[in-house]
């Protein structure tokens, strides 16, 4: 079939549906197409918070949070879109709020707020209170009111509809999207005068990841199958604090409530590597750390793991302020928090890079005010850049507010303004999707998909994860040539048009490859080290020749062209980052 | 250990009937229901269908019936569901709704009777400059009641849901609660006589399953309890 909307968003999570709710209050008919039913988006799983100077609990300020954001950036976020996600946020939160978000209060009513690792008061004197929340469920709560109140403005949803192609005119204008009902089956066409992909991140590249099963970047490897550039694909976060083996999250609040990292011996190691902040040190530098401890022998049991002791916070701050992640410890390690430290190892977490765009959500081809008309991107999919080489905590879930936002608003005033036609259909625009599909359900012969993700996601974990090398970053392209031509012989078993979900795991493989390689390659092309991105052969950040953002082509099968982009900087020069 | 997982199968392209299917599979007592049935899915049969998302219980994708109780299938472990070695775990798709394949079901009535209910905050006060006040006292009434994740779970094992299919049910009527006892709602006038019907509030007996069923632990039938109280009180004053 085809469908006909304004505006079709894809995904809805946290920025989709602040995208589709604000396009829509601006009067555009908007059309949400999300591969699961929206509530059960990741955005979900955020936990500790969302960061904004409120300034409820203690004097803080946006220049201050600016700041914060561009230091824990490591110097490439870019700063005037910093300083409008930190001027944003305050009155963003307070919209939330009025939408209805259950946020957890104050004595005096307000918002409450914490510390997380960081967010500083006054340019790095100590640990601010700046992370607003919901106990620890953020995501849920701000995912659940968004949903509510996208149901109450009537956004037309498609639940279950996965996107797999975008339309674009030959003059390079996107017009649509092709989707797939996952209950009947069909491919259908979405045509649109606007398009923004919100599809999240791709944790799933890793075997160890807080994500959802379902974060497999999907819009992102769209984009750079259509010829379209990704930014900064060498940073990937790792959370410090996974819970071990299984990479379920414990949110950095465990640490902004007291915990403390502790190692075999008992010793709180952060205190050495970041002496003013200790524990609430940015992700990356413990993520670090918990390694260095882990190599020189100093994991527990001299295993590869280390604890996070919240004893001494006490029952009442754990089952009031951090139930969730106390009933995680619980459930799926049998250890109770209040009277056991929880073993965690970092966990990949978050795609810092992603589609480039500009702050209002536009999608750029080749660096500044090179906009794809028609085509939006926001969100972890997208890269603004706010968060550089690495994000901070409770960042992403303002990032995805802030600019979710701030894309709705844009598209719906350039309809008024413009009042666009579509651009009509190019003819077969989903001949590459039918051809995808039928060749992996025509296969008769191959390994399974579950066999060839596993080797892509270990050869990622052991040799593109928290340190590189060259070494390590060659023995993985080798890898992934390998798994590339596994991975389109891969054989499904399921051959029905219902509710095929097996079929759609073969795609995925597919985008998860071209990520892992679009990753691996960004991070040996880059020689140096800067925020999430550890080269331990070029261990020194290189301001002389990287600060500049990373733009990716893929050119063909297997080729690849790198270009770059200047980072903009408004107040903060480029300083040591120390903590 | 050894187990014997035992799944009820269907798929109403090639099936007239659902059918029970039998796999032995190898597993940890740690693993998760979930990580049994991705296991069966990945390397013994790919057609196995279910719902999947965050793996840890928050996304309320995977609620299914587990040894005859509706639980989500992330949130519980081997070692709860079998004694030894060789025992049988059961999965079957929540009970009364239309299946569509395997363990995944239609949740279409589900999410009309929570579209139903006027699930948003409905306020007339325009907005102060800053946030709603409110105090947390007023915030703990609502507390427990966002933790929803809307997993289907209580409804699904609602008796009266099971003998009324047009009952509204606790999920939906634990929504309207939210927000009606939410001290920034001014919507009751128009929520309450929703859940003040033939359909809603009254079906509920008390019965406790949604407690039971509900793998957030949430006190459903409390705040139940305190709505109908409420309704009632505004009937009167009516």
């Amino acid at each position: 079939m085809i469908f006909s909307h304004d505006v079709v968003i894809v995904g809805a999570g946290g920025s989709g549906l602040m995208a589709a709710l604000y396009a829509k209050e601006g009067g555009a008919d908007v059309a949400v197409i999300s591969k699961l039913h929206p509530l059960r988006s990741h955005t979900g799983a955020a936990q500790g918070g969302i960061g904004a100077a409120l300034g409820n609990e203690e004097e803080d300020h946006w220049l201050w949070h600016a700041f914060d954001t561009v230091k824990g950036s490591d110097y490439l976020g870019d700063q005037d879109a910093i300083e409008i996600m930190c001027q944003d946020a305050p009155r963003t939160i307070i919209e939330l709020e009025h939408y209805g978000v259950p946020f957890s209060r104050n004595k005096e009513g307000k918002i409450a707020q914490r510390r997380f690792g960081g967010h500083t008061r006054n340019f790095g004197e100590a640990p601010v209170r700046r992370t607003c929340h919901a106990a620890d469920r953020t995501g849920h709560a701000i995912l659940h009111t968004l949903y509510d109140q996208c149901v109450k403005n009537q956004v037309r949803f498609y639940d279950e509809f996965q996107a797999l192609d975008l339309i674009m005119t030959p003059e390079g204008v996107c017009c649509g999207v092709v989707a797939y009902e996952l209950l009947t089956g069909e491919i259908h066409v979405f045509h649109a005068k606007m398009v923004c992909l919100a599809t999240g991140g791709y944790g799933r590249v890793y075997k160890t990841t807080s994500n959802a099963h379902a974060s497999t970047g999907d819009g992102m490897a769209i984009v750079l199958r259509s010829g379209l550039p990704l930014e900064d694909m060498e940073f990937v976060q790792f959370h410090p604090t996974g819970l071990y083996r299984l990479g379920i999250l414990v949110t950095e609040g465990a640490r902004g409530e007291g915990g403390i990292l502790i190692n075999d011996r008992g010793e709180r190691f952060m205190e050495r590597y970041a002496p003013t902040v200790k524990d609430l040190a940015p992700r990356d530098l413990v993520s670090r750390a918990i390694y260095q401890e882990i190599r020189e022998g100093r994991g527990i049991n001299g295993k590869d793991y280390v604890y996070l002791d919240l004893r001494h916070v006490g029952r009442e701050v754990i089952e009031t302020k951090l139930p969730e992640i106390a009933t995680f410890s619980r459930t799926y390690l049998g250890i109770d928090p209040v009277k056991e430290p929880i073993p965690v190892a970092p966990t990949c977490h978050y795609a810092m890079g992603g589609i480039p765009t500009n702050y209002d959500g536009q999608v750029e081809r080749a660096g500044r005010g090179s906009i794809v008309p028609g085509l939006y991107a926001v969100g972890e999919c997208a890269c603004v850049s706010v968060h550089g080489a690495n994000r901070l905590g409770s960042n992403s879930l303002v990032d995805l507010v802030v600019f979710g936002r701030r894309a709705g608003i844009h598209m719906a005033e350039t309809l008024r303004k413009e009042g666009r036609k579509k651009e009509p259909l190019p003819d077969n625009p989903d001949r590459r999707v039918r051809e995808m599909l039928e060749d992996i359900l025509s296969r008769t012969q191959g390994e399974p998909v579950a066999v060839v993700r596993a080797d892509l996601q270990q050869t990622m974990m052991d040799n593109v994860s928290v340190f590189r090398t060259e070494e390590t970053l060659n023995t993985a392209l080798e890898d992934l040539k390998q798994i590339r031509e596994r991975a389109k012989r891969v054989v499904i078993r399921d051959k029905s048009k219902r509710f095929n979900t097996e079929l759609m795991d073969a795609v995925e493989l597919g985008f998860l490859v071209d990520l892992a390689e679009v990753i691996t390659r960004s991070a040996l092309n880059r020689t140096e080290s800067r925020g999430a991105h550890s080269r331990e052969d070029y261990p020194k950040r290189d301001d002389e020749n990287w600060l500049k953002h990373t733009l990716i082509y893929r050119e063909g099968e297997g080729e690849y062209r790198f270009d770059y982009k200047p980072v903009t900087i408004t107040r903060f020069q480029p300083q040591e980052r120390k903590y | 250990m050894n187990v014997k997982v035992k799944i009820k199968r269907f798929n109403p392209e090639t099936d007239a009937e659902p059918h029970w299917e039998t796999y032995e599979v190898d597993v940890d007592p740690m693993d998760s229901a979930l990580s049994v049935l991705l296991h069966i899915k990945w390397h013994i049969d790919g057609s196995l269908t279910f719902r999947k998302s965050c793996g840890h219980g928050v996304c309320g994708s995977d609620a299914m019936k587990i040894n005859g109780e509706n639980r989500l299938a992330c949130s519980v472990l081997v070692r709860d569901l079998v004694k030894g070695e060789g025992d049988t775990i059961t999965f079957e798709p929540l009970p009364t709704a239309p299946v569509i394949k395997d363990l995944v079901i239609d949740q279409s009535r589900f999410f009309e009777k929570y579209r139903a209910v006027k699930p948003w905050l409905i306020t007339r006060t325009p907005p102060p400059e800053r946030e709603r006040l409110q105090s947390p006292e007023e915030f703990a009434l609502i507390d427990d009641a966002t933790k929803c994740i809307m997993c289907g779970a209580c409804t699904h094992a609602c008796p009266s849901t099971w003998a009324d299919p047009d009952y509204l049910g606790p999920a939906a009527l634990l929504k309207a609660y939210r927000y009606t006892f939410d001290s920034r709602d001014e919507g009751a006038e128009e929520r309450l006589p929703v859940v003040d019907s033939r359909e809603g509030l009254w079906k509920c007996y008390t019965i406790f399953n949604c407690n039971e069923a509900c793998p957030k632990e949430i006190d459903i039938s409390r705040w139940l309890s305190a709505l109908k109280r409420r309704a009632v009180m505004e009937a009167a004053a009516r």
